[in-house]
C-alpha cells in the first residue's frame, strides 16, 4: 500500500512536470481564459488591431481581446466586394508607371505618432512586391493615398515612421540597378544598390512626398525602426546578404558571421538635402491620391527624386555589426536599446545608443563597407541575451522594462529583461511565430496588457479546410509575471506585422455618412428630379439615385450594343450604415457599394443585345427585393429613342436636368 | 504509512498549486455599450403608449415653434431645395402616398412641433411616438433619418405650409 501510494505520487510529479514543460494544446490554456477574451453582446473591444494581409494585399481590422474581425480595408488589391479598384472613382489608386497593378504583398503597418505615441490619425502600409506605400485615413478606414517608389525592389523595411510622423521609410529588400540601366545580374557588386527612401508626411493633410533616397551598397535591407527619445534623430535598418550574393541566397547569403544594422542619422540627411548635397535625378513613379471632396482618385506621375550618397554626406550613415542575418530591428520605449534579432543566431544582441554615439565620437571603427564606417561590435554592445531560443525574429516591449522576442524555430515567445538581459518566461506558439505585437509595443508608450503572436504554420489548430488553411493568431495576457495564452483565432491572408491602439483613440471620430450637400463628385445627382440619361456619341451617362427602396431611373432604353454606359449612382440616404449596392447583369467585373451621401460610378459596356436587370445588392429595407430596374440594350444602329424614368416619370428625351 | 499518504497528498497538492494555473482575473472587454437603437422596432405589445395631449407635439427639442405671417419666401426656397435632395424620393407634394405619405395637408394633420421633431429626431419618434409608429405600420418602411439641421427642418416646414396654401 505504502509503495503504491509513493509510486502514484511520483507518477503524478512526472505527469505534471511533463505537461507544464510540453504545454500540449490541452494544457496550455489554464484558468479563466474564456472570461478574459469574452466581450458580451453589445459591448465593445478595448483595442483596434490592424493586421497586415500579406499576400491578399489588404489590411484586416480585429477587435482585441475578442479576436473578432471588424473590417477588411482594401489597399493594394482590388476588392470586388465594394468596387475598390473597379469603380471609376477608385481605379487610379492602383495606377503605377506600369499601368494598373491590382495586387500586392502587404507586410507591415504603422500607426501615425506624435511625440512617439500613437495619435490615431493614419495607418501606413507597405507593398512589398511593386514598391509602394499607402496611407489609410482612420476617420473613414479608407485608403486615401498610394505612393510608388523608384529605385527600389522588394519594399520590405517599410512603412516605419519617425516619432512625429515626420517621415515614413521604405528600404529595399532587393537591390537593383538605379534608374533604367540595363545590367547583367552578375554585376551585382558594381551596379546593384539598396536605397533607404524617406517620405515626408504633411502634418495637417497627411500627404506624402518622396523627400530623398539614401544610396547604400548592394545588400538586402530587411526591417527597420526609428529611434525615439534619446535616439530621435536616427533610423535603424537591419540587413542580410552583405555577402552580396545574387543566386542561392539560402546558402550564399549565410556565409558571414555578422551582417549589419545600419544606423542613419535622418536629421543630418535632412540637412544635407536642404544644403543641396544631394543629386536630383530623373525617376518616374506614380502618386495616387483620393480626394474626399470630389470623391475620386487621381494619379500623377512624378518625375524626379533627390539622391543622397553617404560619400558626399559624412556622419550620416554607420554600420553596426550584428550576428547572422538579422531580421527584426527594434528599439525599446526609451530609445536607448536597439535589439537586433539574428535569425540564425543562438543569442540576441542588444546595442546601446549611448555607446554608439561615444563609439562614433571616438572613431572606434573596425573597417568600412564601401566607405561607410563599421563600428566595433563590442564598443556598441549593451549585452547579449544568452540562449533565448532558436530563430529570434522580432521584439516588442511592454513599457515595464521587459522585451518579448518571437522565436520562429523553437516556436515560442520569450520574455526577457532589458536591464540584465535575463530570460524570465517563455510560452509556446502554435506554430512557428513570425511577428508579434503588443498594442503600442514599438512606441514610447506601450499598453502592456496583451500580446498577439502571428503564426506562420496552422496545421491542426482549427477544423481542417483542405490543403489551404487560414493563418493562426494567438492572444496572450501579459499583465502578470507569466504570459498566459487566452485565445486562438484564424486570420485572413498572411499576417506579418500588426499594430493596435486603444479604441478610444479612433472610435469617436468615425465618419458615419457623407453630407449630401457637400458631395463634390463631378457626376452627383442632387435629388431624383435631376436623375436622367445623357448620350454623347457612344458614351451614355446615367445619373442615378438610390434611396430605400428604389432607383431612379429604373427603366432605361435607347442604349446600344458597344455603348460605354457609366452608371453614376448617388446614395441619397443620410443615415449611418445604410449603403446601397449596385450590380448589373453580365457586367464583367464587380459591383459598387455606395455609402450614404456618396456617388460612385460603374462603367459597363454591353456586348450583346438584351434586357439587363440591375438591382441593389446590399439588403437595405423590407422592400429591398423591389429595389431593381431594367436596362434595354438594342442592336447597334437601331431606332430606339432614349427613354428613362421611374414610375410615372418615365419619359423620352435624352437631356437630363443636370 | 499514514505519513507517506500525507506526503503524497502534499506533493500532488502543491503541484496543482504550482502548475500552470492562475488566479481569477476580472473579465475582459471594453465597458462601453452599443447604444444605437435606431433599427430596433418594438413588437405590438410594447409599442405606442397611449398618446397624451403633449404627445401631439412629438418628442424632441422643439416644444414651441412660432409661426410667422406672411410666409417667409427665402425659407420656402431653401426648404424646397432640401425637399428635392432629401425628401422627394419618397414624398409627393400631393396627397398621394409614394413610399411615405403625400405632403398635402400635413400642416393641418400635425402640429409644427411634431413635424420638426419628426424630421430631426426621427429614430426616437419612430420608437416612441404613437402617430409616427402608426404611419410606419401603414407604409412598412422606417423613415430614413436624413439628418436635417434645425434650420433645414424649419425651412422644410415653411415649404410645407406654402404647399398647403397657408399664408
Amino acid at each position: 500500500m505504502k509503495n503504491t501510494l509513493l509510486l502514484f505520487g511520483a507518477a503524478a510529479v512526472l505527469v505534471f512536470t511533463e505537461s507544464c514543460r510540453m504545454k500540449s494544446t490541452a494544457t496550455a490554456v489554464q484558468g479563466d481564459a474564456a472570461s478574459k477574451t469574452y466581450v458580451a453582446p453589445g459591448k465593445y473591444d478595448e483595442y483596434y488591431n490592424f493586421v497586415s494581409g500579406g499576400f491578399n494585399g489588404q489590411v484586416s481590422v480585429y477587435g482585441l481581446p475578442s479576436g473578432r474581425l471588424l473590417k477588411v480595408i482594401p489597399v493594394f488589391s482590388v476588392f470586388p466586394e465594394n468596387g475598390y479598384g473597379y469603380s471609376e472613382e477608385t481605379k487610379a489608386m492602383l495606377n503605377t508607371t506600369q499601368g494598373e497593378i491590382p495586387w500586392d504583398d502587404q507586410h507591415h503597418l504603422e500607426l501615425s505618432q506624435t511625440n512617439g505615441e500613437q495619435d490615431g490619425r493614419w495607418l501606413f502600409a507597405n507593398a512589398n512586391n511593386t514598391p509602394r506605400v499607402a496611407r489609410i485615413d482612420l476617420t473613414t478606414f479608407k485608403t486615401v493615398e498610394i505612393l510608388q517608389l523608384p529605385n527600389s525592389g522588394g519594399n520590405h523595411s517599410s512603412p516605419f515612421i519617425t516619432e512625429n510622423t515626420e517621415y515614413v521609410v521604405a528600404g529595399t529588400r532587393f537591390s537593383v540597378p538605379l534608374g533604367a540601366e540595363d545590367a547583367p545580374i552578375s554585376s551585382f557588386k558594381e551596379n546593384f544598390r539598396s536605397t533607404a527612401s524617406f517620405i515626408s508626411v504633411d502634418k495637417t493633410s497627411g500627404n506624402m512626398k518622396l523627400a530623398f533616397q539614401i544610396i547604400l551598397p548592394g545588400m538586402n535591407l530587411d526591417l527597420s525602426h526609428a529611434g525615439k527619445g534619446v535616439s530621435h534623430d536616427w533610423f535603424f535598418f537591419s540587413s542580410y546578404n552583405t555577402e552580396q550574393a545574387y543566386t542561392l541566397l539560402e546558402v550564399n547569403a549565410s556565409q558571414k558571421d555578422k551582417d549589419y544594422i545600419i544606423a542613419v542619422n535622418w536629421k543630418k540627411a535632412e540637412e544635407y538635402a536642404k544644403a543641396g548635397k544631394g543629386k536630383k535625378v530623373a525617376a518616374d513613379y506614380a502618386h495616387n491620391t483620393f480626394d474626399e471632396h470630389k470623391q475620386a482618385a487621381a494619379s500623377v506621375i512624378e518625375k524626379e527624386v533627390l539622391l543622397l550618397d553617404p560619400k558626399d554626406c559624412p556622419d550620416m550613415v554607420y554600420m553596426i555589426p550584428c550576428p547572422k542575418s538579422p531580421h527584426g530591428c527594434d528599439l525599446d520605449p526609451t530609445g536607448e536599446y536597439i535589439v537586433g534579432s539574428g535569425k540564425l543566431a543562438a543569442l540576441i544582441p542588444v546595442f546601446s545608443f549611448s555607446k554608439m554615439t561615444s563609439a562614433i565620437q571616438q572613431k572606434q571603427y573596425e573597417g568600412n563597407f564601401y566607405g561607410i564606417p563599421i563600428l566595433k561590435y563590442e564598443a556598441v554592445l549593451h549585452g547579449e541575451v544568452k540562449k533565448p531560443g532558436l530563430g529570434p525574429l522580432h521584439t516588442e516591449f511592454d513599457g515595464k522594462g521587459n522585451a518579448y522576442t518571437s522565436m520562429f524555430l523553437s516556436s515560442e515567445v520569450v520574455k526577457w529583461r532589458l536591464k540584465d538581459l535575463q530570460v524570465v518566461d517563455r510560452v509556446p506558439t502554435y506554430y512557428s511565430v513570425g511577428h508579434l505585437m503588443i498594442p503600442g509595443g514599438d512606441t514610447r508608450k506601450p499598453w502592456g496588457k496583451y500580446l498577439v503572436a502571428y503564426n506562420k504554420i496552422t496545421k491542426d489548430r482549427f477544423l481542417p479546410t483542405g490543403p489551404e488553411l487560414a493563418q493562426s493568431a494567438q492572444l496572450y495576457d501579459i499583465s502578470g509575471d507569466k504570459m498566459q495564452l487566452v485565445l486562438d483565432y484564424p486570420t485572413l491572408g498572411e499576417p506579418h506585422y500588426g499594430q493596435a491602439c486603444p479604441a478610444s483613440l479612433i472610435k469617436e471620430k468615425q465618419v458615419k455618412y457623407y453630407d449630401i450637400n457637400k458631395n463634390g463628385n463631378e457626376f452627383v445627382t442632387m435629388g431624383e428630379k435631376k436623375a436622367g440619361v445623357v448620350r454623347k456619341g457612344n458614351r451614355v451617362d446615367v445619373y442615378m439615385t438610390a434611396i430605400r427602396s428604389h432607383l431612379v431611373p429604373d427603366n432605361i432604353e435607347g442604349v446600344f450594343v458597344g455603348d460605354e454606359v457609366y452608371f453614376h449612382v448617388t446614395n441619397l440616404e443620410q443615415d449611418w450604415d445604410i449603403p446601397h449596392g449596385f450590380a448589373v447583369k453580365n457586367n464583367p467585373n464587380a459591383e459598387l457599394l455606395i455609402m450614404p451621401g456618396e456617388t460612385v460610378t460603374l462603367k459597363f459596356t454591353p456586348e450583346k443585345q438584351g434586357i439587363y436587370p440591375f438591382y441593389c445588392t446590399d439588403f437595405c429595407s423590407a422592400l429591398h427585393q423591389e429595389m431593381s430596374g431594367y436596362l434595354r440594350v438594342s442592336p447597334k444602329g437601331s431606332n430606339v429613342p432614349v427613354k428613362f424614368g421611374t414610375g410615372e416619370t418615365i419619359t423620352g428625351g435624352s437631356v437630363a436636368q443636370k | 504509512m499514514k505519513q507517506s499518504h500525507f506526503l503524497a497528498a502534499i506533493i500532488i497538492g502543491s503541484l496543482f498549486i504550482y502548475s500552470c494555473g492562475s488566479a481569477p482575473q476580472p473579465a475582459a472587454g471594453g465597458s462601453e455599450q452599443a447604444t444605437d437603437t435606431s433599427m430596433i422596432t418594438g413588437g405590438g405589445e410594447e409599442a405606442g403608449q397611449p398618446a397624451a395631449a403633449d404627445d401631439l407635439k412629438g418628442t424632441g427639442k422643439f416644444t414651441e415653434v412660432k409661426l410667422t405671417h406672411p410666409l417667409d419666401k427665402a425659407m420656402i426656397t431653401a426648404g424646397k431645395t432640401t425637399y428635392d435632395v432629401k425628401c422627394a424620393a419618397c414624398h409627393k407634394l400631393t396627397g398621394e402616398k409614394l413610399v411615405g405619405p403625400g405632403w398635402k395637408g400635413v400642416t393641418d394633420r400635425r402640429k409644427p412641433e411634431w413635424i420638426m421633431n419628426f424630421v430631426t429626431n426621427t429614430d426616437e419618434m419612430l420608437d416612441k411616438d404613437a402617430a409616427a409608429r402608426a404611419m410606419m405600420e401603414e407604409c412598412m418602411v422606417r423613415m430614413p433619418n436624413q439628418h436635417l439641421s434645425d434650420d433645414e427642418a424649419r425651412q422644410v416646414l415653411e415649404f410645407m405650409r406654402s404647399n398647403d396654401g397657408k399664408n
